[in-house]
Order: structure tokens, then sequence, then C-alpha cells
């Protein structure tokens, strides 16, 4: 028995608003990082439910390739992170605000 | 025989190689190589026209017509120029001028520039000029003529400037440079039209084309040939005045005596500025169809003739006397090719050619022999003092080897000089058998013949130009010498004598070539001549002795000393104050355009330039600047409000789209 696509759909809009309210309302860089993977993997979860509804293989691929994305967006984040603790003795984003205009 | 004609365009080539072998290699030379090639150049492009001559003459006078292209040169669509020559009776005349007198000068330049630090640049431009005026004489297309026109131009700039250490030097180059732009603005305008009406530049089927059409379609309208033909005369005409020193553009050609003695025998006598009229002989088909141009040419010349001859009365630097005679002088030629005496205007063409190189050449003589004088005796007095004179002119100055007051006496001391410089005042003068008697008396019978209101200016500016010749012979040579200078001069080295006496020779036999009777010369250009008439040359031939002994009783040891006035000064002061002021003209010229022209300069400058255009610049970067001021405080720095951004911006696209959908 299959699982009616708009359970999957629903649930991918329920991740997705999470992230993004998470993105918005916290400071934390960290916690704004796994805001952003909840996100992704929303969206992920949205391709693979079209795909599978759909009987094709173009958003299962896709969903590869935003992996492999994410990670690459992971690891140069963190990097950052290192960096901006390294000089403000913080991971707070709204202390990274000197390149106001 | 024939051949040669193929090979016609080697005569401007030996100049062009004569210039960059002088350019390239001449600073390893001593004078003497320079000098050499640069001769050399000259007399091969001589011998060249002479083989030219020679096998025209050799031709039926039907067939005396050959085109020679060298390459394509312009072929851009319905605009097709090719870089041809065209040899006929006309172009070779004007080739054995500027050859033969071009030769001749620089021969004598070789001794008058002995010495000068910027030797070797001189005879560059020298052979500049000759190739510069060989394509402008030789091409076969109006487009070549003026890559001549404005090569030629270019040269006397440089020349006229040539020692441009003196500011005053360098300015009249300026001046003659800017009153010649003058005149080929309206030269180009009349290109373009000629181009527009015809599809073409060459000569030949231009001339065909104005003849046989009696219409032209412009711009959509039907117009008749001969208006679209009469503004284009006109035109081209404007580029004449300019380039021969015409009324009003005249102004340039006595400054121009700031160069050097041969290049204003060679340029500003001889060939350039009777590129004028060259340009109307040769456009005679597009003339005789347009009376009121061809009337207008006549009119401007016989009043320049008659002007000029005037001022040249009041003039006391043995230069200007001669630069305003060659004013004058063009002014005959031109009322002579607007009457439709081609024959006579290019007849005088070639012996005012010899004579005027002539007076020019032995003027640097004389120039030179004062300047010796002058060392000599500043070695033995030093400078002398002068008493205040009650003279209403400016005393001469001391030390100016021009003035014809700082001479006097010079025929014992220079009588090679004096002998050549008499022949030359006498052909210019216009009596019998020299040169100018022949080209001038065909000028006034033509004259008589077609209007003889004309006739009657040219006459009274021949008596004009007979007394100011009569009045420079006494000032310079007879009397008492006036300075220790003119008492210690002495005459220049055969370099400089020899070329005098040929062009003397060629001031006495020039005439021949168009003997009344035969006729040759007319023969040769294929125009019409007027038969001679002997009451006019009578007429001439008296009014030119009278003037030559009014000036002798005048003058006859009037002056003995510098300061003394001029003995004009006592009979007709008002005049004579005219005239040494040159009627005002440049100076009116100076208050109108120069002073206008700088008003509205400042006038461009202050308000226009600082107020509107510099207004609306920076008030286009205030403008920038404040909205950039209000615009940046968008960015806080937030990286969470920007996110905020993205997603309301993303969530109202989206919300358009379903909405719209």
């Amino acid at each position: 028995m299959m699982v009616p696509i708009p359970y999957y759909i629903i649930l991918s809009a329920i991740l997705f608003t999470l992230g993004a309210v998470g993105f918005l309302v916290r400071r934390n860089a960290i916690l704004i990082f796994m805001s952003v993977e909840l996100m992704l993997n929303a969206a992920n979860l949205a391709f693979i439910a079209f795909a599978r509804y759909f009987n094709r293989l173009e958003g299962q691929v896709l969903v590869f390739f935003v992996l492999t994305v994410a990670a690459a967006e992971v690891a140069i984040g963190l990097a950052l992170i290192v960096v901006i603790f390294r000089t403000k003795h913080s991971i707070d984003v709204d202390q990274v605000s000197t390149l106001s205009g | 025989m024939d051949a040669v004609l193929d090979y016609a365009f080697l005569a401007i080539l030996f100049p062009i190689i004569g210039l960059l072998l002088n350019a390239f290699l001449g600073d390893r030379w001593r004078e003497r190589g320079v000098a050499w090639v640069a001769c050399l150049a000259s007399g091969a492009a001589l011998v060249v026209s002479l083989l030219v001559f020679a096998a025209l003459l050799g031709r039926p006078p039907e067939a005396r017509l050959v085109e020679r292209t060298l390459y394509p040169w312009i072929s851009a669509g319905a605009l097709q120029v090719p870089f041809a020559l065209r040899l006929d009776p006309l172009s070779v005349t004007m080739m054995l001028v500027v050859t033969g007198v071009g030769t001749i000068i620089h021969i004598y330049a070789v001794g008058y520039m002995h010495g000068d630090p910027r030797f070797q640049r001189f005879f560059v431009y020298m052979n500049l000029f000759l190739a510069s005026m060989l394509v402008l004489v030789m091409g076969n297309n109006y487009l070549v003529l003026f890559i001549g026109w404005e090569l030629v131009g270019l040269c006397s700039y440089l020349l006229i400037g040539f020692w441009f250490e003196d500011l005053s030097k360098a300015a009249a180059a300026r001046k003659a440079f800017v009153v010649n732009r003058i005149g080929d603005f309206g030269f180009l305008l009349g290109l373009f039209l000629l181009f527009v009406t015809f599809g073409t530049l060459e000569f030949g089927p231009i001339f065909e084309m104005a003849e046989q059409s009696a219409t032209v379609v412009l711009a959509g309208l039907t117009l008749p040939m001969r208006d679209v033909v009469t503004i284009i005369t006109l035109l081209l005409f404007v580029g004449a005045v300019g380039k021969s020193a015409q009324i009003p553009l005249y102004v340039w050609l006595p400054d121009a005596m700031a160069g050097p003695t041969p290049v204003s025998a060679l340029i500003h006598a001889a060939t350039m500025v009777t590129a004028g009229v060259y340009m109307v002989t040769r456009s005679a088909v597009l003339y005789e169809m347009a009376p009121l141009s061809s009337g207008l040419v006549a009119w401007v010349g016989a009043l320049t003739a008659l002007l000029a001859a005037t001022i040249a009365v009041g003039q006391f630097d043995i230069k200007r006397v001669l630069a305003y005679s060659t004013i004058s002088q063009l002014g005959f030629m031109m009322a002579a090719v607007g009457l439709g005496g081609y024959t006579a205007g290019m007849f005088h063409l070639v012996t005012h050619a010899f004579f005027k190189a002539l007076l020019f050449l032995a003027a640097g003589s004389v120039i030179h022999g004062l300047q010796h004088g002058m060392h000599a005796s500043a070695a033995s007095q030093g400078a002398e003092a002068f008493p205040a004179s009650a003279s209403p002119l400016p005393p001469p100055d001391p030390h100016d080897p021009q003035d014809m007051r700082n001479m006097g006496g010079l025929r014992e001391r220079q009588p090679l000089t004096f002998w050549t410089y008499t022949i030359g005042a006498l052909a210019l003068a216009g009596l019998p058998p020299l040169a100018g008697f022949f080209s001038k008396d065909e000028i006034l019978a033509d004259a008589l013949e077609r209007n003889p209101a004309i006739w009657l200016v040219l006459t009274v500016a021949a008596f004009f130009t007979a007394f100011y010749m009569g009045r420079q012979l006494w000032l310079i040579f007879f009397g008492r010498p006036r300075t220790e200078a003119a008492a210690h001069a002495e005459e220049s080295g055969p370099v400089m004598t020899i070329p005098l006496i040929l062009l003397a020779l060629g001031s006495v036999v020039a005439g021949l070539i168009n003997f009344p009777g035969p006729h040759p010369f007319a023969d040769f250009i294929r125009h019409h001549a007027a038969p001679f008439n002997p009451t006019v040359a009578l007429t001439s031939t008296v009014l030119a002795l009278i003037a030559l002994g009014l000036a002798y009783r005048i003058y006859r040891d009037r002056l003995r000393a510098t300061t003394d006035p001029d003995p004009l000064l006592q009979t007709a002061r008002g005049l004579f104050v005219g005239a040494y002021n040159a009627w005002y003209v440049d100076r009116s010229y100076h208050r109108v355009f120069v002073q206008g022209f700088y008003a509205l300069a400042a006038f461009l400058a202050r308000p226009v330039e600082a107020g509107v255009i510099d207004g609306t610049v920076n008030g286009v970067a205030r403008l920038v600047r404040r909205t950039a001021g209000q615009l940046r405080r968008l960015q806080t720095g937030y990286v969470r409000q920007y996110a905020l951004a993205v997603m309301v911006g993303v969530v109202a696209i989206v919300a358009w789209f379903l909405l719209s959908a």
C-alpha cells in the first residue's frame, strides 16, 4: 500500500517551514546551519516523492546533487565558522555585521 | 618616346627618395651631402618633367592627354578614386615651372642656408614640398589635387615657422595655416557637392557630364546643371581665395615672409600660391558654364591686384613689398582666368614664377649682404644710436637687415645682385622686351576685350606696380649707404648669384613662349589667346615708364639717413600712413574675428562650460551620491535580515505566480 503523495508534500512543507523559521530566528551559526540542512532535506523529500509518483528518475538524480552540494557547503561553512570564532570569540551571526553599508 | 609617359610618376618619386634619404641618413653627412641629395632629387624631377614635355610635344595636339593609374586608391561603394596622373599641356606646364624654378631655388638655398643648425631639416621640407606640389598638379581627380593642396599647405606652415624660436615667426606660420583652413573648408564642400552631383571626382568624366546633361537630380530635386555648377565653382573658388591669397583671405601671405627667403621665393611667390589659378584653369569647363562664378573670380582678382599694389607702396620691409606685389600679381592672374583668358593667366603664372622668384632670391642676397655688413660694422663701432624722428611711423630697427631704410647705395657693393634685381623689377613693371611685358599685356588685352572696367582697375594696379618697384630700386640700390652695414655689405657667393643669373635669363626670355602672333603657348595649352593689342601695350608701357620716372623724381637722393621720413609722407600723408598700415585690414580682422573669437571662447568657457556643462555633470554626480547615501542604510550587515528579505521576496513571487495563474 502506497502512502499518498499529499502526506509527503505536507511533511516536506512542515520541515521546510521549520528550517526557514529556525534560520530567521536563531543567532547561533551552528543552529543556522542545521536549519539550512533541514530546508535542503525538505526539498529532497519533495524530489523523491514526486520522482516516485511520476515514475521518473530525474528527481532522484537531483537529490544526489543536492546532497553533494550540501556536503561541500558544510565543509566551507564550518571552516568559516571556525575562522569567525577565532577572531570574534563568538559564533553569534549578529556580531558579524561589519560589512554594513 | 611615349614610354616616358609611363614613368611620369618618377617626378614625384625622386623628391620623395631625396627627402627620405636626407631625413634618415642626412645627419651622418655634412651639409654638402645633404645639399647634393636634395638638389639632385629636384634636378631629377626636372629631367623627368622635361622628358614628359618632349613626349607630349611628339604627339599630335589632340592626343596630348595621357592618364596613368598608379593604383586604385579609394574603393568604397560608389566612391572610386584612383591614384592616377593626368599628363596634359596644363599639368606639364605646371610641372616644368615647379621643378625648374624649384631646382634653381634649391641650389640657391644651399648658399643661403649655409651654417643653419637645421640645414638638413630645411632640405627635407623643400623636397617634401616639391613632391606635394607635383601631386597637386599631376593628379587626375579633385581628391588627389586636394591631397597635394593640403600637403603644400603643411609644407608652407613648416617652412614659414622654420625659425620657430622667434615667436612672431611661429605665429605667422599658424596664421597662414588657420587662414588657409577657412579656404579649404569651402574647397571641401565643393568636393562633396562635385561627388554628389557627378558620382566621380575625376576631371575628364566630370567635365564631360557637366557639358552634356542639362539637369541633375539632387536629393530628389531636379535642378538645372548650370545652377549646381555655379555653386560648385563658387565653393572651389573659396579654396582658391585662401591658397592664392585673394581678398578677403590674403592677410596670411605678407606674414608668411617670416620664412627663409628661398621659401618665400619657391612657395609664396612662384608655385604654391599659384595653385588657385591652376585649379580654376583646370576647372575651366565648369567656370565657363557659370558666368556668375567667373565674374566673381575676375572682380576679386582685379580688386586684389589694385589693393595689394597700393599697400606695397607704403611698405619698408624689402620682402613685404614683394609679398604684396605677389598678391597683386596673383590678382592679375585670377582676373585673367575669371575673364576666360586662361592662356593669359597661365602665361603670367609662368613668367611671374621667373621674375618673382628672381626678385625674392635677389632680396635674399641683399639681406645676406647686409647681415655681413652688420657683423663687419658692429666689430668696428658697435650699435648705432638714432635720434627720435618726427614721423608718424615707427623708426626702423637699426638691426633689421630687411628694412629698406637701412640700405641705400648697394649698387656698388653688390653689382650682380643689383643688375639681376633690376631685370626682375623691370620685368615685373612690364617693360618690353622682358617677360612681364608680354604676359601682363595679354591679360590687359583680354580684359579690354571682355570687360573694360576690369581693364581700368588692372591698368591702375599696373601703374602702382611700376611705381613701387621703382621706389624699391631707389631705396635699396641708389643714393648713398644710409648705414654702416650697407656701406660694408658684401656680394653673395656664386652658389647664390648663379641661380640669380639663370632666373634673370628666364625673366628676359620667358615672354617668348607666347610671343604675340604665333602664340605657341596658347596653341600648346589649347586655350584662346587675345590678339596683340598695340594700344594696350603702348598705354601700359608708357604708364610704367611714367611711374618709374615718378619714383625717380620722388625718391632720388631724398632719403639720406635712416630716420628721414619717406618723401611720400609730405605729399600724401594720410594715404601713405594708410598704405603703411595695409589699410588697417589686418587690424580690423584682428578686432572683429580674433577678438570676437576670444570673446566667444570666454563666453563658452565661463557661463556655458563652467555653468551649464559642469553644472549638469556635477549635478548628476551629486544625485547619485545622495541616492546612494539613502540606499546604503538598507545594508545593515545582519545576515538574518537579508535572509528575511529573500524569504519575503520568494513568498511574494510565488504568491504572484499562483494568483495570476
